[in-house]
Order: C-alpha cells, then sequence, then structure tokens
C-alpha cells in the first residue's frame, strides 16, 4: 500500500516535559485515521512536528516516499491545528486567496471549496463576525484548496454546538467518501468510532495501539440475555466454557465470549437445552470500553 | 521573489491601520517636502521663503532632504513591528507555515517587503529632491546636480537597516509594542555604553567604538546637515568644519547588521516551536 506519512521513533521533549516518547506509526493511502488520546498526551505535538512548526528532538518523519522535502509535501496537504486560525480584517474569500498565494493554487477553486463547506454566502463577510462554527468550515475548506492527498484536522468538532459538529461530521465523511486519506485527533470517541477505519492511540506521549478500530483489544464481544428461566440460564453459562465472565444486572443477563460465536448457533444451543430468550443481542465493547480498557491497563 | 513580496502586500493593504500609517510614513516627509519648498507670507508681514537660505542648492539639497526625511521612518517601523506582532497574536504565522511556506520564505517574505518600501521612499524622495532642485537651486549643470547622490543610497541603506532592525525585535519579542519598547531601551543602551567607555577611557575612543553600534550606526550615515549650512554661510569659521560625507565603511558596518538582523530572525524562527 502506498504510504503518505511515516514517523519513526519520534522523540520531542519540552525543557523536561517529554510530549511525545519513540513514536512510530505510518499512514497509508485511503484510510481515515484517527489519533486517539486524553487531552495532553501528545497529539497535537506530533501532528504539530509533521506539519514543520515544532522541532523534533529525536528520531524522524517523512512524507511520501521520502524523496519530497517536507515543505513541498506541506503543499499536498491540507491541516488544520487546534483553532481556525486567519486574518480577522480580511473577507473569507481574501483569506483564502492569500492561502492560494503560498500554496500556488488557481484563485478558481475558492468559490468550489466554499460551496463544499456552505459559505458561499458569507464569502465577502470579514473573518471576525464569524461564528465558531463557521470560522471552523472556513478553515475546512482552506485546507481542502489544493486537493490534498491528506487532510489533517485537529480537534475539529471543539467548542461547536451539536449543529455545528454535525456538519462538521457530514462534511468530513463526504471528503472521506471521495477517497480523500483522513488524518483526524480527536478525545472524542464516538466521533473517532463514527468517521475512522484505522486508530492510533496515545497516552503520555506513548503509542498504546495502532491498527484497525474494530481490531484494538482482542475481544469476540458479548451477549445480553433476558429469559423467564434465568436461573437454568446462568447454571448453563457458567458450565460453558466459551464464557469467560457473567455479569447480572436487575434481570438482564450480559456473558462476555471467550471465543467467536455468533447468536443463531448460541440460540439454537439454548433452545435445544429447553431455555427459551425473550430478549438476545450481540454486541461488541464500544471504542469507549476499548479505549478505557486499554488506557486503564497501560 | 515577486510572490512573497505579493503576499506581504496583500497582508498589509488590506489591513487599515498598516494601509494609514504606510501612507502617513510617505505623504508626510512628502508634504514636508513641498510645504517648505513654498513661499510663505505671514499676513503681510514678512515671507518666509527657505529656498532664499541656500538649502536648496544642488547638492547640499540631497543631504538636506534625505536627512529630514528619514526622520520619518519611525511610522513605517511601527508598520513592521505590527506586521510581526499580528502574526503572532492571530496566530497566522502558524497557519502560513502549515500551509506550506517554509520559515525561510516567511522571514524572505517580510524583508523583500521592506527592501521594497524602502526602495519605493528612497525613488520618491529622488524624485521630489530632483524637481525641487532644478526649481530653486542656483546651479543645474549635471556634474554639481548629481554630486552627493549617494546620500540617496546612504538613505536607502538606512532605511532597510533600521527597518530590519524593527523585524528582528518584532520577531524576538512577538508583541508590537514590546519590540518598539526595545527599540527604545536599546538606543539609551547605547548612549549608556558610550558613557561607560568615556568614563574609562575617553570620549574620542568611545565616539570610535558607538560608531559600530546598530542605531548610532545607521545615524552616522546621514550626519546632521545643520553644522553644514553654517559652514556655507560662514566659510571662513574653519572650526565649525565636521566630516559629513557618505563613507562607504558606514555603508558596510550597517549592511552587515541588516545581514546580521535578518540572518537573527530567521534563526529564531526556526529554533522556535510555534
Amino acid at each position: 500500500m502506498e504510504s503518505i506519512l511515516t514517523i519513526n521513533n519520534l522523540t520531542k521533549k519540552f525543557g523536561y516535559l517529554t510530549a511525545v516518547k519513540d513514536l512510530s506509526f505510518t499512514i497509508n493511502k485511503g484510510n481515515v485515521y484517527g489519533i486517539l488520546g486524553p487531552n495532553g498526551s501528545g497529539k497535537s505535538t506530533t501532528l504539530g512536528v509533521v506539519l514543520n512548526v515544532v522541532n523534533k528532538t529525536q528520531g524522524d518523519f517523512h512524507w511520501f516516499d521520502g524523496n519530497t522535502s517536507t515543505h513541498d509535501a506541506l503543499k499536498k496537504v491540507g491541516a488544520i491545528i487546534e483553532r481556525p486560525n486567519f486574518y480577522p480584517y480580511m473577507t473569507a474569500y481574501q483569506n483564502l486567496k492569500l492561502v492560494c498565494k503560498i500554496k500556488g493554487v488557481d484563485y478558481s477553486k475558492i468559490q468550489e471549496k466554499l460551496e463544499i463547506v456552505g459559505l458561499d454566502d458569507r464569502k465577502d463577510h470579514k473573518f471576525r463576525t464569524y461564528s465558531l462554527g463557521m470560522k471552523q468550515r472556513l478553515a475546512i475548506a482552506s485546507a481542502l484548496l489544493n486537493d490534498p492527498e491528506i487532510l489533517i484536522l485537529d480537534e475539529p468538532t471543539n467548542g461547536l454546538d451539536p449543529q455545528g459538529i454535525h456538519q462538521i461530521r457530514q462534511i468530513i465523511k463526504d471528503i472521506a467518501s471521495n477517497g480523500t486519506t483522513i488524518l483526524l485527533a480527536s478525545h472524542l470517541l464516538d466521533e473517532v468510532e463514527k468517521v475512522c477505519s484505522h486508530v492510533v492511540v496515545l497516552r503520555k506521549g506513548k503509542k498504546l495501539y495502532s491498527g484497525r478500530v474494530d481490531e484494538m483489544i482482542s475481544s469476540h464481544g458479548f451477549f445480553e440475555l433476558k429469559s423467564e428461566n434465568q436461573e437454568e440460564l446462568i447454571k448453563f453459562l457458567e458450565g460453558n466454557s466459551s464464557f469467560k465472565s457473567i455479569k447480572t444486572e436487575d434481570n438482564l443477563i450480559t456473558a462476555f465470549l471467550n471465543e467467536p460465536m455468533d447468536s443463531s448457533t448460541f440460540n439454537r444451543l439454548l433452545f435445544d437445552k429447553g431455555i427459551v430468550l425473550s430478549h438476545l443481542v450481540q454486541r461488541k465493547e464500544s471504542l469507549e470500553e476499548q479505549f478505557l480498557q486499554l488506557t486503564d491497563n497501560n | 521573489m515577486l510572490r512573497l513580496i505579493n503576499l506581504e502586500l496583500q497582508k498589509l493593504l488590506l489591513n487599515r491601520a498598516s494601509k494609514v500609517l504606510i501612507f502617513i510614513s510617505f505623504i508626510l516627509p512628502f508634504t514636508v517636502l513641498v510645504l517648505s519648498s513654498i513661499k510663505i507670507n505671514f499676513f503681510g508681514f514678512f515671507t518666509l521663503e527657505l529656498g532664499e537660505l541656500g538649502i536648496f542648492n544642488f547638492p547640499i539639497i540631497w543631504h538636506i532632504t534625505t536627512f529630514f526625511a528619514a526622520q520619518f521612518k519611525f511610522f513605517f517601523a511601527i508598520v513592521v513591528v505590527s506586521m510581526i506582532g499580528n502574526e503572532y497574536s492571530n496566530k497566522t504565522i502558524k497557519q502560513n507555515l502549515i500551509d506550506g511556506l517554509s520559515k525561510k520564505e516567511f522571514i524572505l517574505s517580510k524583508f523583500y517587503t521592506i527592501v521594497f518600501f524602502s526602495l519605493l521612499a528612497t525613488i520618491l524622495i529622488g524624485v521630489a529632491t530632483f524637481l525641487i532642485g532644478m526649481y530653486y537651486s542656483s546651479y543645474t549643470e549635471a556634474t554639481i546636480v548629481f554630486r552627493e547622490i549617494e546620500f540617496l543610497l546612504a538613505y536607502f541603506i538606512k532605511l532597510v537597516g533600521f527597518f530590519s532592525l524593527c523585524l528582528f525585535l518584532g520577531m524576538l519579542v512577538k508583541r508590537s509594542a514590546f519590540a518598539l519598547a526595545f527599540l527604545f531601551v536599546l538606543f539609551i543602551v547605547e548612549w549608556i555604553i558610550l558613557g561607560l567607555i568615556t568614563w574609562q577611557a575617553n570620549f574620542n575612543i568611545a565616539e570610535k567604538i558607538q560608531n559600530f553600534f546598530p542605531l548610532k550606526s545607521m545615524h552616522k550615515l546621514i550626519d546632521q546637515p545643520f553644522q553644514r549650512i553654517m559652514m556655507t554661510k560662514f566659510p571662513e569659521k574653519t572650526e565649525i568644519a565636521y566630516d559629513y560625507a557618505v563613507h562607504w565603511y558606514e555603508i558596510v558596518i550597517v549592511l552587515g547588521w541588516t545581514a546580521l538582523f535578518v540572518f537573527l530572525s530567521y534563526r529564531l524562527l526556526k529554533k522556535r516551536d510555534l
């Protein structure tokens, strides 16, 4: 697979504080990546280093095949970091024009990208009159100007109201469906779960996990069960080696699996034993539960 | 290079405050120059015409106009420090770098803009001086007209040097107001050092050393013309004679400082985490 960004043993120290420690991962073309981590785990610092605004202490990184300088590579990258930063006294259109001049992009792109983020009707208003949601959307338009091969977004929904969050997510999904590689840093787990296919989990500057979202912890999921015949059901579950633990809450039984098993097999098995279920749900741990497990264990 | 100037010009000219300051820094010296060249009639009591004093004669006019025009450089200095200060306070410096401007290009776009405006100011003053001179001067032979035109060069170098210092101070402290305060502190420090050396050795040595300091070396490029005007009035008084010429080594010192300031600004940005 074609790699877009490779990071090898990257370390960044701010004085005594180590913000990023020996971090390595690779971003491949076409996937949507999430960088997950609590506040202060080194997400923004890592992005700052690869975007040439923060100096690395050790290690190295390279864009694309490694033959392009970071300066040239950034012209093929679209990125917004933390808050949207524009000139408050310029209009949206003028701000984007400036970005076009920096990236060497034709001005005709401006209109197109403003339409994507729905700011076309406000393009001649000064940036300082914009709401946070509009500023964030303008930032996305600006990052898209050069039709980037990879779009880097750092906390894109931070501080937005529900409508704003929804709009931004919709835009991100649309962009992702066009095949653009996306790297999304966030501490909002459901955001990453909804949008990303791959994830890198950081804590205190160290990598805890990197890989597919659904393979984050080696779990086979669990069943949520209800039955009129509760005692017998529990007895059966305790006697079956496929289940590692059983939890009972009110009359809902949660049974965690040790090995893969699909719900119809399980249902038939129970029926043969004369246990009739009134409720059967097979689930996997949500990203939040997986994330908390991962960050607690390490 | 044009791309970088173009970039910076858009940032400056769309900002009302810097637009006004740029306008002032160009128009004010120009107006003063034109006003001083016209005949002012004080309600019929007497007429004041500076041209009569002989200060608009070639070649001394080059010296006088560049000296006075240089006093207005402070307005553009405010523009220079605020164009750095704004980038930091709006955090647009970070965004510019992320968008693909290299740190070197960022500093160069500021420096080229400084050179561009200094050149513009020099051309304007040059043309104005030439026209006023042609109108008033008693001598209009080409050899006399273009003698001492090196004052224009000195004026240009002086502006570039001074604004580069402002650029460096802006990069150093990131806030426009503090950068201007720093400029004032530097001015005082230069005089304190002069005082200290005078106290330890003598004034002659102290002044020679001070001529190497950034602000003093820029000032020294165009010496004050008052004494020279006196000299033309009283040629027999030899004790007021002084060296007012533009020397190559004065230019070299200022160019040295300019290069150092631009280089240090770049180093500072390169080392800094934004």
